[in-house]
């Protein structure tokens, strides 16, 4: 860079282009793992990543339960990171930190460009491939209709976490939490632990969003009680909180009317739930899936502009690291194909569709040329059940489905190319009696 | 002492089976409610010495970030969770730490140390050359 000659207290922005076989935006674990199995695969590849550091949220999950089924192992967040980041600096993968990916846009027929933003200045980046791997962002107090006062004290799960376990911040003494998913389940225990009151998790559904471990682990072993079918109304408060008010739901999830109470506290921590950060893909025309929050894709990950590929939680929220890790791999599988000029797309898409009691299915196209890995989630939780389709002769017993448990099936080729059309994903009860 | 039963709920898997445990003089009497024998195992190890992993915080001095996350290396006697809790935070460490050192051995007698789970650089020193 240059001092401006007009200015000279200012720096004359710089703008170059860059080229690479691959282009990785995100430098979480899917994104860490597709550029590491990019270069593998004798790719260039370039990793872009907005932070200082590499791991996405994992550095700041300091509880155990991350890489168990690809390590057989059971890590901390950070541990895992660490892991992930060492092989890709191991394999020598070029990595661009502190740059934060301000614009996607689609170019020719295949592959894209982006605008990258960083100390260095504004750089526009192509590539034959893309692979995005942005992960998610939490929904706020407001975006679930809390009202009142707007006082310091109310945060996310993810800024607690970040503040508590990067930063060494206690955000509150007395902590009411928004939604019992495994992140507020966690959330409470971390602070219970460094020595604050959790007053209550409040939840609206009718069951605890979490798993059963989550719940014995870090509610019940600290007292922390747990308010099923309530919802937190409002926000009292000058300066700081001071009260939230509870109230019951009905069935619809509205609050009823003369149940309502006021429960002291300085801090709302908000863990209701997250959405796929596929803001930039959208706006590239990208299709986005409203069941999931992010991009239609076929079984190579690849979205509906063609040479952009998606893995992790910006394809859909992911309770295991494993899959996100996984996702990412076949997300740079599919880029070296695409590269060599072997990828086959076929001239029809059959489509994978949610039907009893699943929420949604990932990815929605395939071919039926080969095995294909589906992510789905049931909408509410069922014992002794199966995943079943009317179409093809297949059925997966499961013992227990839970939201919070995603659903992964590896499906063979020999039966996907026997669907016509669409492919149904239906989760139904066991009949008594049946062996499986 | 007097009989007592107790209700935990299996975590072994997403079933969630609530199960009712009649414990006698530290002695398990008979297990109820559980759907499998994975169950009773859990049951009965969950009444008579439940164990946790413990992962937390130590300070760090001059590092990039002010701590460094922890875990023990193996599950710790329940009730001993917050006493070992208290232990750990009197701990502080220098920069750099590096991954998996060692910050604690044999906490609170139980054979099972503390190590660091995240690495912190020292922080560089500014405005000195
Ligand atoms: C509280 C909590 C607890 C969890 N517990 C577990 C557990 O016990 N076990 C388990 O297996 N999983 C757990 N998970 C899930 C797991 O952490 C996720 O599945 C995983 O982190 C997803 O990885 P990712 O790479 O898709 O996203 P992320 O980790 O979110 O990474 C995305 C990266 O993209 C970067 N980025 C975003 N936008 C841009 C941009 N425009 N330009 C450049 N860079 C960008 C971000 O800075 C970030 O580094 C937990 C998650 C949470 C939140
Ligand atoms: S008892 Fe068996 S079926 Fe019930 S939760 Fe435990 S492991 Fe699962």
């Amino acid at each position: 860079m240059r001092r401006s000659s007009a200015k000279p207290s200012l720096w004359v922005l710089a703008v170059r282009e860059r080229e690479a076989d691959v282009i990785v935006v995100g430098g979480g674990p899917a994104g860490l793992a597709a550029a590491s199995s990019c270069k593998e695969a004798g790719l260039e590849v370039l990793l872009v990543e907005r932070e200082g550091s590499l791991g996405g949220i994992l550095p700041q999950c300091i509880h155990t339960g991350f890489g168990i089924l690809e390590t057989k192992e059971d890590y901390t967040g950070p541990e895992f990171a660490e892991m992930l980041e060492k092989r890709a600096r191991d394999l020598g993968v070029e990595i661009l930190l502190d740059s934060y990916v301000s614009r996607l846009s689609q170019v020719g027929g295949c592959g894209a460009s982006i605008e990258v933003l960083s100390p260095r200045g504004v750089e526009t980046m192509r590539a034959s491939t893309l692979i995005f791997s942005t992960g998610c962002r939490e929904r706020n107090a407001f975006e679930i209709g809390i009202t009142g006062d707007r006082p310091a004290g109310v945060m996310t799960a993810g800024t607690a976490q970040a503040l508590m376990d990067l930063y060494g911040l206690l955000p509150g003494r007395e902590v009411v939490v928004v939604g019992s998913g495994d992140v507020g389940l966690i959330m409470s225990r971390r602070f219970a632990l460094e020595g604050a009151k959790v007053k209550a998790v409040v939840e609206i559904t009718r069951y605890p969003g979490g798993l059963t471990r989550n719940v014995v682990q870090c509610l019940e072993d600290f007292g922390i009680p747990m308010l099923l079918s309530h919802a937190v109304l409002e926000v009292r408060g000058r300066k700081r909180v001071e009260s939230v008010v509870v109230s019951e739901v009905d069935e619809k999830q509205g609050p009823v009317p003369g149940t309502e109470s006021e429960i002291e506290c300085d801090t709302l921590v908000v863990a209701a739930g997250l959405v796929p950060e596929a803001g930039l893909l959208e706006k590239a025309g990208a299709k986005i899936d409203p069941l999931t929050g992010g991009p239609f894709v076929n079984e190579f990950l690849e979205t509906s502009l063609r040479g952009v590929f998606a893995c992790g939680n910006v394809l859909v929220v992911n309770d295991l690291v494993d899959h996100a890790v996984e996702q990412g791999r076949l997300c740079a599988m599919s880029a070296k194909s695409l590269i060599e000029g072997t990828m086959r797309r076929p001239s029809a898409w059959k489509r994978a569709v949610p039907g009893e009691n699943v929420r949604f299915v990932v990815p929605h196209l395939f071919s039926g040329d080969r095995d294909t890995v589906f992510y789905s989630r049931v909408r509410s939780p069922m014992r002794d059940c199966s995943l079943s389709f009317n179409e093809i002769d297949k059925e997966v017993r499961i013992r227990a489905a839970m939201p919070a448990e995603m659903v992964r099936v590896r499906i063979e080729g020999s039966l996907l190319s026997g669907v016509g059309e669409a492919l149904t994903f239906e989760v139904r009860g066991w009949p008594k009696g049946k062996r499986g | 002492m007097a009989e007592r039963k107790e209700r935990v709920t299996c975590i072994v898997c997403p079933v969630g089976c609530k199960i009712e445990v009649s414990v006698k003089d530290g002695e398990v009497l008979s297990v109820e409610g559980n759907a499998c024998v994975r169950g009773v195992e859990y049951a009965k190890e969950e009444c008579t010495s439940p164990k946790r992993v413990l992962t937390t915080l130590v300070s760090v001095r001059g590092g990039v970030l002010p701590v460094t996350s922890v875990k023990t290396t193996k599950p710790i006697p329940k009730e001993l969770v917050s006493r070992a809790q208290w232990e750990i935070s009197k701990v502080t460490l220098e920069a750099p730490v590096p991954i998996g050192k060692l910050v604690l051995g044999n906490l609170l007698g139980t054979g099972v140390d503390v190590v660091a789970t995240r690495s912190v650089e020292a922080r560089k020193a500014v405005g000195h050359r």
